[in-house]
């Protein structure tokens, strides 16, 4: 039944998890079905509230139940940096909820050997009338750990966490930022063998992401384990060794990080793609807007490069003010640019059925080296914040130039994403 | 130190209480328990004087209501004393209860963060309101004194009388709470019904006024044994109500049992649910 299992701490069979999303509400044409309706409400509402936790046997093809994770095998070896990635909803979570046993499994079993520290979302349990001392030892404990475990480390783990002034403040007296860095501090010291980690990092400021990151690879290296849970494909490139990829709740691939990474990325340049033929992209019913078309080119004159960027939609009804935010990221979802309908000055006025925005980025070569970069496009009504936020809207392919006149064309992947304009004076003493 | 080694699989059908984990969780117990006496009173004016003001006020509305208005006997000792001695268990019943309601909301986002034994949760009231309890109780002595009364032998069975006290919130606090999660029906109708149920106890009048053929089956409210007994115990209004105390815990016992048994098999969707 144990074939060697010495070195393998997390292994995880055929599992399942099967979700209930909401059911679809009763519908009332007429007054007397909806008074009826409301006199039954009470017995729906029961039936409706016993199914969110009871499932009956046809489950596979009911609408209202879905399989957030479906099937998924993989065994992870002691010390290993393991990234899981994929899109939101592909499971990721759903998975590590099971791994920490915050939900049970549907079907399939997980065998994991060591104690399991999850940092699902720092800061859990976090009492705002309560000292940051007392909220290190009540959020200690309901982390597993025991009393006299933090009694020992706790000057490491207020030293860790930079807040030693404020250490006797109750916690509803601190900045967000001083609230993440204790919480983090917590769940460091907890030294579990196994510890997973859901995009964590993306809070803080840099000086202490940067932190967190280097204390995840000594984890590593002190044999053990780590579950990386991101969308930042940079993080999971420079931290993981492995990476298992999750679309739908099945997995899609795993292996080598480069591997795997990649086709990741080449998928979503793809669905970006596919963005550039006239079809609905994206509707806000409430607002009565769409986008239909979102196209990117490259119009080169006189040898100098601008980036086009056309945004084509919809209004169902009149709109006084309309804006169009841009917004620049490369492949593995760092944030180049992002220009604002304010700062573009893009907002179009008194709008009303087909309209088109374009930009023009000037010279972009001047700015960017050449690859791939993607493109996010917000709509948004003045005062009234976001109503569409299209992801991978669109491939921008940015050409390569011989930007320092030395016969290299500039690739984004070997000089980076900026080219600096430089000179070199020298002497001689 | 021994590796452990974890098997996560759907696990069916009915479960009891793992005292062996709860035990391995001992800590997050007391640090739960120390949070709830602590952050009840932080940046409060009054602090633990709320657990004075609480029955204290009640007393002296019911004495004058059902006291002097309602003349409603109160077996041979003061009507304030009578009433009080009843309030300070309820106080602490219905409190505890109130908070295991309340306690899926400031539980929500733990639950589906991190996993501990969820039955922590129904578990922490059960003890962290013994400290307003005690501040009660203590103030029910300092009545006693006032009024010139001398409790009877039986104060020894008060341990007792607070422990079947402590098991039957700690029963209907677990189906409560297992319930609450799923149907948020029961933090609303929770204050109402218990409001309600103090009148099914012996807070207001004696248990003498309860005919005798119905005794045994009013006893099956585990707190009519219990306020009862503290009144015979402290006060010396009647002899012990040995009965009431019996039938009320056979009836704990089942509501916990059966409590800990129907909250075990409901904990595993609270994630899923909360």
């Amino acid at each position: 039944m144990l074939p060697d299992m010495s070195d393998t701490v997390i292994s995880v069979e055929n599992l399942s998890k099967r979700y209930r999303i909401g059911l679809k509400e009763e519908m009332h044409d007429t007054m007397v079905g909806a008074m009826l309706g409301i006199a039954r409400r009470p017995f729906t509402n029961l039936k409706r509230l016993q199914k969110l936790s009871a499932f009956g046997k046809d489950d596979h093809e009911q609408k209202d139940v879905i399989w957030a994770l479906d099937d998924v095998s993989f065994e992870v070896k002691r010390g290993e940096l393991v990234g899981i990635i994929g899109r939101n909803g592909s499971g990721k979570s759903t998975l590590l909820k099971i791994l920490s046993r915050i939900t049970e499994p549907t079907k399939g079993r997980a065998v994991i050997h060591g104690r399991v520290g999850s940092l699902l979302e720092v800061g859990t349990g976090f009492h705002p009338e309560l000292t940051g001392r007392d909220n290190v030892y009540l959020n200690g404990t309901i982390l597993g750990m025991k009393k006299a475990e933090i009694d020992r480390k706790f000057d490491e783990i207020v030293a860790f966490s930079e807040i030693e002034k404020f250490i006797d403040t109750p916690v509803k007296r601190y900045s967000s930022g001083m609230r993440v860095r204790l919480a983090f501090a917590v769940a460091a010291y907890l030294q579990p063998e196994i510890l997973l980690v859901d995009e964590v990092l993306a809070v803080g400021d840099m000086a202490f992401q940067t932190k967190c990151i280097k204390k995840m690879g000594e984890v590593a290296i002190e044999g053990r384990t780590v579950l990386f849970v991101s969308h930042k494909m940079a993080s999971v490139k420079r931290l993981c060794g492995t990476v298992y990829w999750l679309g739908n709740g099945r997995l899609r691939q795993g292996g080598p990080t480069d591997e795997v990474v990649s086709c990741y990325e080449k998928e979503t340049l793809d669905k970006a793609n596919s963005h550039s033929q006239n079809q609905i992209i994206a509707v806000n019913d409430e607002h009565g807007v769409e986008v239909n078309g979102i196209h990117t080119a490259i119009d080169s004159q006189n040898g100098i490069s601008s980036l086009i960027v056309k945004v084509k939609g919809r209004t169902m009804k009149p709109i006084a003010r309309l804006g169009i935010g841009l917004q620049i990221t490369t492949p593995d979802g760092t944030l180049v640019s992002r220009i604002g309908a304010r700062l573009a000055k893009s907002i179009m006025e008194n709008v009303n059925g087909d309209w088109e925005g374009l930009f023009e980025i000037n010279d972009i070569t001047r700015y960017l080296t050449g690859g791939d970069y993607l493109l996010q496009v917000k709509i948004i009504r003045p005062m009234m914040g976001v109503i569409l936020n299209i992801e991978d809207a669109s491939i921008v392919h940015v050409p390569q130039k011989d930007f320092y006149k030395a016969g290299v064309y500039l690739t984004s992947i070997t000089h980076g994403i900026v080219p600096l304009p430089v000179s070199f004076h020298y002497r001689k003493a | 130190m021994p590796e452990s080694i974890a098997v996560i699989e759907p696990e069916p059908g009915w479960r009891f209480i793992n005292f062996r984990e709860i035990w391995e969780y001992k800590d997050l117990l007391y640090f739960l328990i120390w949070r709830d006496i602590k952050a009840l009173y932080a940046q409060s004016v009054l602090g633990i004087g709320w657990a004075i003001i609480q029955p204290l006020l009640s007393m002296i509305v019911f004495t004058i209501v059902f006291g002097r208005l309602a003349k409603i006997g109160s077996d041979g000792v003061p009507y304030a004393v009578f009433s009080f001695a009843g309030l300070v268990p309820w106080t602490y019943f219905s409190n505890s209860l109130g908070m295991t309601a309340g306690s899926l909301i400031s539980f929500a986002n733990i639950i589906t963060k991190v996993y501990f034994p969820r039955m922590l949760i129904p578990w922490t009231p059960i003890f962290s309101k013994l400290v307003d309890f005690g501040v009660s109780l203590f103030l029910l002595f300092i009545l006693m004194v006032w009024f010139k009364i001398i409790p009877t032998i039986f104060v020894l069975t008060l341990p007792l009388l607070i422990l079947l006290m402590m098991f039957t919130s700690a029963g209907l606090g677990m189906w409560l709470t297992a319930l609450a999660i799923q149907y948020r029906d029961i933090q609303h109708g929770m204050s109402f019904g218990i409001r309600l149920l103090m009148y099914a106890a012996p807070v207001v009048y004696p248990v003498s006024l309860v005919p005798d053929q119905y005794r045994l089956i009013y006893g099956l409210n585990p707190m009519a044994g219990v306020i009862e007994g503290f009144r015979a115990a402290l006060l010396g209004t009647r002899p012990m109500p040995w009965d009431l105390i019996g039938v009320g815990t056979i009836s704990a016992i089942i509501i916990a049992l059966s409590g800990a048994v129907y909250f075990r098999r409901m904990e595993r969707f609270f994630a899923d649910v909360a």
